[in-house]
């Protein structure tokens, strides 16, 4: 089944509507919870009066952050600790669930109304009266360092100011360079827009003090440990944390938010289950945003084209608060990714993380990553630009050809051949015949670009002794359990989270391989704190690398058990047992027994009638495994893209006419389901190249907070996507496989903007907006003239 | 979404009828919907006037097109009458919102909004509409008043729209990128007693640009808008489009709907 492209054994339920997502979820007694927010973007809470609105009709209870302090609940955590370069720890803002003094940005949560009907409750809502006193609000990243203390006790607004790579030997490689090219640029911040808002119910048994909660989440059990370790709602061994259908996430569901530890809260308070949905407004305010960089980069060049040295100032917006894996986005995720596919002998890196009065930003699909790809293949085009050298040319010159290589940074990349892919993404976009389609497209008053970019990952962030040596809070492993039931058929647990990319599928298609047993008699089981044994979830594309391999390796042990029995039913020696196909076989005889049989006997360990299944001694009854995985390494996917695009003049409408794109993701286990993760990660690149951009005014109100202004990108912004694969094995995990689901969202922004300059001739900033596009090829005119 | 009470008339005398200071008329509601939900607009009455026989159905004669209020954009899109009689209004039903929209939203809705960056205004001032009411007949130059603000009187219901047959038309939208409403959208009509230069998107309500109007009277060509100015003043500008690429986009939009006219 492995490399099949079978269909996706979830899609019938989800297309036909037979989902169960958690706002389908609907318990006897349930009460709503509607948040009442801040309508400022920093303001200091005098007075929250909810008088008023408790003698409202339907309400049951409404708490503020008075509650929350008397209550002792605590506050959300950053679960990756920053060190600064002057040894100093990040500085963070304490973050409680409901503001108590001070409200950080537009969208903060200041009270709950929980009422018998959400009508009810928003009604009351509009009767509690929060007396505000509004500040001057910090909104650009740029200047956050240069403007008001937003947090008495943080300087500068400044979470952190840490460095990467070594300085020194940096600055002389500028020192010596023949050529210093050097780049400013912005990443766009970004609103994750999952398909589904995010959702959550709490509902607390007191007989048996068992509290439960439904939500949203990529990650059920790390979110159990953060409410109950952390927020001190509820002990762990008490509570439960499912995870049902969940319809998308791209980073923005992996950890718990405010809403998840107030409904849980709330529900053990009054009794009752408790029970929110956002709306789509709510959504776009409070779901942690993405990205939001501004960068300055220096690139060392030789005049033979080669690489020396590369130096990168970044500073960071983390929004209001520290988010849970917003610490660990710019730096970690970042910095050793900067270099690319290229043999870069130096490198230094500054981050600087700001805290301004927006939304939180975390991670959002590639995280960190595509901030890194874009700086360095904007850099790559301008030096190539600026030595007068084709781009591609280059690159080629540039990339890295042995391998392992140890970078400069910190990766030591196990495997990849990147001219293998890029040659074949030059072939694929037909770099050859570029010419030609430019002068057609200006025979028709179109300006055509072509754009370039390669990428490098690092995915399924492990191991775990390293990355808590460098500040993680948590191990990176996953857990499996494997379970044959009596009647043959498996269950199979993971710590993984599906929330769109199709685990039930890929995970049995190994499964079926390696022990033999069809596809349709294997079931997978996520998202439920209860079933599976523990799990990190799903992000970071790590959950084939590191969870996969999780499942493969309880499925050898399962094996390795199933070589005992077998032998001892055969009466040969387990050693000479080989188990090809679902069968356990004594070789040169015909002498076997199906996995099946094996599986019976477990379960049905003596003698009864006809059944006859004594287990050898030693052995324990039943056929279940469990494994936890911690990868050698990470896994480095990688990739060439091409794209052209079109711009119209006149309008500055600039259309992808073709895209192109090349990825080594290692073994592909089912390479339709990894078509469907590159397809999207390209539509939200190229999203943030041409359209989205999460837009604060000066007073810190979100402008786009409604896709009436908010650009999402559609169908018919697209061109057919041409995808093809080449192949190195990741030697850091059983499988082969290196994890796709971010790549399309890393490689595609400077691949189209890449286009983009080289069609207009000038420079051009995310989203590349017509209004933006036209301005330039104006601005470029005007200053044309002027020289002439 | 607050309480109200729902109505739903069989006649246009029962629709009045039930009409009071604190009601609104339901057609398609696809702004009026949302505008409850999100608690920006709230009724005691809501008058559903979908299943009132005489507001919908198209009638073409040699001179007009009429079309009930009720009628569905993807009715007019999909009408032969239309297609044949004035090809760019069906065109424009047809890139109305999407297809949900499209079988939801309705003309006598959609001019009684009134959003400054809808497409039907434009073509009722294009083609020289007079919009039928309960009460009477409002030639479309006197209906739309200004942002959201139309000659309507409290409880007056929309009946029809009377669209006089161009010489030629079409009508150029440049989308939003986000809401694709019209950022621009520019409806050229030339009739025998002239050209109308109708535009939607750019200011706080849809206007006739009587310089263009001018300059295709002489000669109509796309050429013959090269070297008009546009006055930036009054043109919107917020984060999609500053005034000044507004005036660009009008221009270039026009020429296209010169261009495209037939």
């Amino acid at each position: 089944m492995i490399g099949s492209k079978v269909e996706r054994t979830e899609d019938k339920k989800f297309i036909t509507g037979k989902g169960r997502y958690t706002a389908d979820i609907t318990l006897h007694g349930q009460s709503y919870a509607f948040f009442i927010r801040s309508p400022h973007a920093r303001a200091k809470i005098k007075k929250v009066d909810i008088a008023k609105a408790l003698k409202a009709p339907g309400v049951v209870s409404i708490l503020t952050g008075e509650d929350i302090v008397k209550d002792k609940i605590g506050g959300l955590i950053a679960g990756w600790k920053i060190v600064s370069k002057d040894g100093t720890d990040m500085k963070l803002p304490a973050h409680p669930p409901l503001a108590h003094e001070q409200v950080n940005y537009v969208g903060d949560h200041v009270a709950v109304v929980i009422a018998e009907s959400l009508e009810e409750a928003k009604n009351a809502a509009e009767l509690v009266t929060v007396d505000y006193k509004v500040l001057k609000a910090v909104v650009n990243t740029a200047d956050a360092m240069n403007s008001e203390n937003i947090y008495d006790g943080i300087d500068k607004n400044l979470c952190f100011d840490w460095e990467l790579g070594d300085k020194a030997k940096t600055d002389e490689a500028f020192s010596k360079a023949d050529q210093i090219v050097e780049i400013k640029l912005t990443n766009n911040r970004l609103v994750p827009n999952a398909m589904e808002p995010r959702a959550s119910i709490g509902d607390y048994n007191s007989s048996s003090d068992q509290l439960t909660l439904y939500t949203t989440s990529q990650n059920p059990h790390l979110t159990r440990l953060v409410i109950s370790a952390f927020n001190g709602v509820h002990p762990e061994h008490k509570f439960r944390v499912v995870a049902p259908d969940v319809g998308g996430g791209f980073g923005s569901k992996i950890y718990p938010y405010a809403e998840d530890v107030v409904v849980a809260w709330a529900a053990k308070k009054i009794g009752r289950p408790v029970k929110w949905v956002c709306e789509r407004t709510d959504s776009f305010l409070s779901d942690c945003h993405g990205r939001d960089h501004v960068t300055h980069a220096k690139l060392a060049v030789q005049k033979d084209g080669k690489v020396t040295g590369l130096h990168v100032d970044t500073i960071a917006n983390l929004g209001g608060y520290g988010s849970l894996f917003a610490t660990v986005t710019p730096t970690y995720l970042y910095a050793p990714l900067i270099l690319g596919l290229y043999d870069i002998p130096t490198a230094y890196c500054n981050v600087k993380a700001v805290f301004t009065n927006t939304a939180p930003v975390d991670a959002y699909r590639g995280a960190g990553r595509p901030e890194a790809t874009y700086l360095i293949e904007r850099i790559m085009d301008q030096a190539a630009r600026e030595l007068g050298m084709d781009r591609a040319e280059f690159r080629k010159k540039n990339f890295i050809t042995k391998f392992p290589h140890q970078q400069c940074l910190v990766h030591n990349i196990d495997s990849g051949d990147y001219n293998a892919h890029f040659n074949k993404a030059l072939e694929l976009a037909d770099y050859k015949g570029f010419a030609k389609r430019k002068a057609e497209s200006a025979a028709k008053g179109k300006l055509r670009g072509i754009g370039f970019s390669t990428y490098i990952e690092a995915c399924g962030i492990a191991p775990s002794s390293v990355v808590m040596s460098i500040g993680a809070g948590v191990g990176l492993w996953e857990s499996a359990e494997v379970r044959f039931n009596a009647t043959g058929n498996i269950s199979v647990f993971t710590g993984a989270h599906s929330h769109g990319q199709g685990h039930a599928t890929t995970f049995a298609q190994i499964v079926s391989d390696k022990l033999g047993v069809p596809m349709e008699n294997i079931d997978l089981v996520h998202g439920d704190t209860d079933k599976g044994p523990f799990g990190m979830g799903t992000y970071g594309s790590r959950s084939l690398a590191v969870g996969g391999s999780a499942i493969t390796k309880a499925c050898d042990k399962i094996i390795e058990k199933g070589k005992k029995v077998a032998a001892h039913m055969l009466e040969a020696n387990p050693d000479e047992i080989e188990f090809k196909d679902g069968e356990f076989i004594v070789p040169n005889s015909n002498k076997k027994k199906t996995i099946g049989e094996i599986a019976f006997a477990c379960y049905l360990p003596g003698t009864y009638g006809e059944i006859k299944s004594p287990l050898p001694e030693g052995v324990e009854p039943g056929l279940k495994e469990t494994a936890f995985y911690d990868p050698i390494n990470f896994s480095f996917p990688a990739g060439s893209h091409i794209c052209e695009v079109e711009v119209d003049p006149d309008t500055g409408e600039t259309k992808v006419v073709t895209y192109s794109c090349v990825d080594d993701f290692g073994n592909l286990i089912n390479p339709m389901i990894v078509e469907g993760q590159v397809h999207g990660g390209l539509a939200q690149g190229i999203g943030q190249a041409l359209y989205e951009n999460a837009h604060y005014d000066e007073t810190g109100q979100l402008v786009t907070a409604s896709y009436m202004d908010y650009t999402m990108p559609r169908a018919d912004n697209f061109p057919e996507f041409r995808i093809e694969y080449t192949c190195t094995p990741a030697t850091s995990n059983p499988l082969g496989v290196k994890g796709c689901g971010e790549a399309g969202a890393i490689a595609s922004p400077p691949c189209v903007m890449n286009a983009v300059i080289d069609a207009i001739g000038t420079d051009v900033s995310m989203p590349a907006t017509s209004e933006k596009v036209w301005s330039a090829l104006k601005n470029k005119t005007n200053s044309e003239k002027k020289v002439a | 979404m607050k309480a109200f009470n729902y109505h739903s008339a069989s006649s246009v005398k029962e629709a009045t009828k039930l009409a009071s200071s604190n009601s609104a008329y339901l057609s398609g509601g696809m702004t009026m919907i949302p505008s409850m939900k999100m608690r920006l607009a709230n009724y005691k009455d809501v008058i559903d006037v979908k299943k009132i026989k005489d507001l919908h159905g198209i009638k073409v004669t040699s001179k007009s097109v009429v079309i009930g209020a009720a009628t569905k954009h993807a009715d007019v899109a999909n009408s032969k009458e239309v297609q044949k009689a004035i090809p760019s209004l069906s065109s424009l039903a047809s890139r109305i919102g999407d297809a949900q929209v499209r079988n939801r939203g309705t003309l006598g809705g959609s001019i009684a909004n009134n959003d400054p960056t809808a497409c039907y205004p434009s073509a009722c001032l294009a083609l020289n509409a007079i919009i039928h009411t309960s009460d009477r007949k409002i030639e479309a130059e006197k209906f739309f008043k200004g942002m959201f603000e139309t000659a309507l009187k409290k409880g007056e219901l929309i009946t029809a729209v009377e669209f006089q047959i161009p010489e030629k038309s079409h009508y150029f939208k440049f989308p939003n990128p986000a809401s694709r409403y019209a950022m621009v959208g520019v409806y050229v009509a030339k009739h025998k007693s002239g050209v109308h230069v109708a535009i939607t998107g750019a200011q706080s309500v849809v206007y006739r640009e009587k310089n263009m109007e001018k300059a295709l009277n002489d000669n109509f060509s796309a050429s013959a808008l090269n070297g008009i100015s546009i006055d930036t003043s009054e043109l919107n500008s917020d984060i999609h489009a500053s005034a000044e690429y507004r005036a660009s986009l009008i221009l270039s939009s026009a020429k296209k709907a010169v261009e495209h006219c037939k």
